[in-house]
């Protein structure tokens, strides 16, 4: 046997092996958000359990922005591509609703906390719905611009009051959140404000609020719009997560500040979809990224609140800043004096109206 | 004639007739050029007019509450929906019980999605009842379903059920059209102006989209004129600069126009430092029609550029020449020699910039606030947010068909043969 056919040969079985080696390292397809979020969830869940399984490889997929079209559309066509999506908690429940994801057991499927509490006591009242896990609480809120305003602002009705304030404002391009700021500001009891809201005469009433700064808005449709706008001057203050205002001010040093007052607590978290080719596997991951540690871990890297209330007290430092995480939260008690707990129940029936309502009074 | 004819009627070698021979060569000819056509048709097929047509077909389709619920809405049909009376026990049962098997394999949630798109409160409605319905175990059902809810005792509730138990609605088209179906008397009325929205997205779309064309023709027709006079090598260059932009990601563009026209944005600035506004007079140039129109020019500008220039390049210069020397004024020389030979060009031009702005949706939703956005920022809303496919593909159907208007029209006043694309 001559060289070259020896050479050959040795190359064709290390192309056959290099093959079976592939076929034997498992894809996970994880759906997230991308960009500083999916880098957080890289760093605190994907890239620990890889170095312990070294049979997975997760490959991270950042259109979690259409995921529920997207899903209905796969679904449809049969051929389910994803193992695992990242979702607000509003499109969890209605795919759900849609019989488009999988029914999880908390209890049966998750870890259970260090002490010994059960997965469903830990993340309590936050299983909005039985497909859903939760992973993060995030607010939307508000941040302005500390060099442009003649007293720093401390109320969410500082932003409806123009006189003070003068300036542009951004607001999201939805009658969520937006609707029960201006009830709020028009004098409704906190507590009543899904009350009124259920109502026309209440819808009515948000409205006519928010047509008092209509001339002042910018609405934005993505969450980066915000920081832009505030960045460039364009906005003295405007409305957005707030992991986004935090890389503003923590990492970016520009001067904006926080305005927490009647923040909207919404979750994130995990949805298995039905037709994942790879379910025994996505559980076992599942199991170790939503446990209690690894919660904590995600903190390290973004503002965002982890889900169980056994990982608040781990919640540690930047992992390359190195300052507190703590008091950047939106769960630390200093910054939710006042909050709202996004009514999924309300919002699932009368979104759609509200929003027909909302764009009828934008084109106005 | 016909002797003649059978006289000098040719044959081949083989003692076939030349005429029957000729015609089996063509039937073979035909065939290859099918099937090397073939593959082709084959994925236009598969890949564009029948996932199109599937997706139109979400406009009217309404299975979902009588797949889910037959016998409910096969009892409903005895009820008078009109008579001012719940309808009877036989109903109550059926709902009962078909709640309970749809609650097994998880369908009752699809029905109050679908029904909550007709009226507010479905959702929540279905959803309470799939928890409820597992205690109810023996009749009267009627009592003990209004007892788990008092919406089940209300008219209204199944009033809305049973307008919504054929096989298809026209619902999504009303719903597109600014109409609504009042389910208490099944009358279909117009939405007053305050609550209209499509219609005035639809307006606004075309209005904005024409003067698109014609700011696009009026820059882009004096500078493809000059590319198609000065030397080949300048044209060359100076083409590269019209298509430069036109490889440039359509993000990019468009962000750029942000920094460009904001308020605190580079041509304020400007503005300012030549002292032609002062700091409260910054122009609002984006977030408004205003800016979707810049930005939207500038993008679509290479698409009228390019057949303009393409026709005009092959006008000889001798016609504007002869007419000049014939004693024309060089206006009307150029009125009634140049321009109407560009009408080619002109056409395809603004035939194609006017269909691919109706329909642009991702320049109007970052650069047109609330004044600038079109009819399709609905359309990618309901799609992917609202998850009301059956309402994005009305207004879809809506918008294809005002293309296919004015691709008639066009035909009839142009005609589409004298299009010329490039």
């Amino acid at each position: 046997m001559n060289n070259f056919m020896r050479s050959m040969i040795a190359a064709a079985v290390m192309i056959t092996f290099g093959f079976v080696g592939q076929a034997m390292a498992k894809d996970l397809v994880v759906v997230s958000w991308g960009g500083a979020y999916t880098a957080s969830q890289q760093n605190a869940y994907h890239a620990p359990y890889m170095k312990q399984n070294s049979g997975i490889k997760i490959i991270n997929d950042d259109s979690a922005g259409t995921a529920v079209a997207k899903l209905r559309a796969m679904n449809k066509a049969g051929n389910v591509t994803w193992d695992l999506i990242d979702v607000v908690a509003a499109d969890g429940m209605r795919l759900c609703d849609e019989g488009l994801v999988e029914v999880i057991n908390h209890d049966k499927d998750l870890a259970a906390a260090p002490d010994g509490t059960s997965a469903s006591k830990d993340f309590g009242g936050l299983i909005v719905s039985e497909c859903f896990i939760p992973q993060i609480v995030y607010s939307t809120t508000f941040g302005y611009r500390t060099d442009k305003v003649s007293r720093p602002m401390t109320s969410i009705c500082d932003v409806f009051d123009t006189k003070s304030f003068p300036g542009k404002r951004s607001l999201q391009k939805s009658p969520l959140g937006n609707m029960e700021w201006a009830l709020i500001c028009d004098g409704v009891a906190p507590d009543k404000i899904f009350d009124v809201l259920g109502t026309s005469k209440g819808a009515e009433r948000a409205l006519a609020k928010l047509d008092t700064i209509k001339s002042d808005v910018v609405w934005w449709t993505a969450g980066a719009q915000t920081p832009q706008l505030l960045a460039d001057g364009e906005v003295v203050v405007g409305s957005t997560y707030n992991g986004r205002l935090f890389k503003m001010i923590a990492v970016d040093k520009q001067p904006v500040a926080m305005l927490w007052d009647w923040q909207i607590f919404d979750l994130d978290g995990w949805v298995v979809p039905k037709g994942t080719k790879n379910k025994a596997e996505v559980m076992k991951y599942l199991r170790f990224a939503t446990d209690t540690q690894r919660l904590a871990d995600q903190s390290k890297w973004i503002s965002y609140g982890p889900a169980r209330a056994s990982s608040a007290p781990l919640v540690g430092k930047h992992a390359t800043l190195g300052i507190d995480m703590a008091p950047h939260m939106p769960t630390d008690p200093n910054n939710a004096k006042t909050t709202l707990l996004t009514n999924y129940a309300f919002w699932a029936d009368n979104k759609d109206d509200l929003d027909a309502k909302f764009n009828a009074w934008l084109l106005k | 004639m016909e002797k003649v004819q059978e006289k000098i009627s040719l044959v081949t070698a083989d003692g076939t007739p030349l005429k029957i021979s000729l015609a089996r060569a063509q039937r073979r000819s035909k065939t290859i050029a099918f099937m090397m056509v073939f593959p082709l048709l084959f994925f236009v097929t598969i890949a564009f007019i029948v996932p199109i047509a599937d997706m139109l077909l979400f406009s009217i389709d309404n299975s979902i509450v009588k797949k889910i619920l037959p016998k409910t809405t096969e009892a409903l049909k005895d009820w008078s929906e009109y008579s001012g009376e719940l309808p009877d026990e036989v109903v109550f049962a059926a709902m009962v019980e078909e709640i309970k098997s749809a609650k097994a394999s998880r369908q009752h949630t699809k029905i109050g999605g679908r029904l909550n798109y007709e009226s507010s409160g479905f959702s929540s409605l279905f959803r309470k009842a799939g928890r409820k319905v597992k205690k109810i175990k023996t009749p009267p059902f009627k009592e003990a379903l209004i007892e788990s809810d008092k919406r089940w005792g209300d008219i209204y509730t199944w009033q809305v059920i049973k307008q919504n138990s054929s096989e298809y609605t026209e619902g999504y088209y009303l719903s597109a059209l600014d109409f609504k179906r009042k389910f208490e008397s099944g009358k279909i009325e117009s939405l007053p102006e305050k609550d209209s929205i499509y219609l005035k997205l639809f307006f606004r779309t075309l209005l904005i989209s024409s003067l698109i064309v014609f700011l696009t023709l009026l820059i882009g027709f004096p500078l493809s004129y000059m590319l198609s006079i000065v030397s080949t090598r300048t044209s060359n260059i100076l083409i590269i600069f019209v298509l430069l932009p036109f490889w440039t990601s359509l993000l990019v563009r468009t962000t750029s126009w942000i920094a460009l026209l904001q308020q605190e944005g580079v041509i304020n600035d400007f503005l300012i430092f030549l002292g032609i506004i002062n700091e409260d007079g910054r122009l609002a140039m984006i977030h408004n029609a205003t800016g979707t129109v810049i930005a939207m020019t500038h993008i679509l500008l290479p698409f009228m550029i390019l057949p303009l220039f393409s026709v005009m390049k092959t006008i000889p210069k001798s016609y504007v020449r002869a007419a000049i020397s014939l004693g024309a004024h060089p206006w009307k020389a150029f009125w009634k020699i140049y321009f109407p030979n560009t009408s080619p060009g002109i056409g395809a031009g603004s035939i194609l910039v006017f269909i691919l702005a109706i329909g642009y949706y991702i320049t109007p939703a970052l650069v047109g606030g609330v004044s600038g956005t079109f009819i399709s920022n609905r359309i990618a809303y309901h799609i992917s947010n609202s998850l009301n496919w059956g309402l994005g593909s009305a207004i879809g159907v809506i918008l294809l068909g005002i293309v296919l208007l004015f691709f008639v029209f066009y035909d009839r006043i142009v005609g589409i043969n004298n299009m010329k694309l490039g």
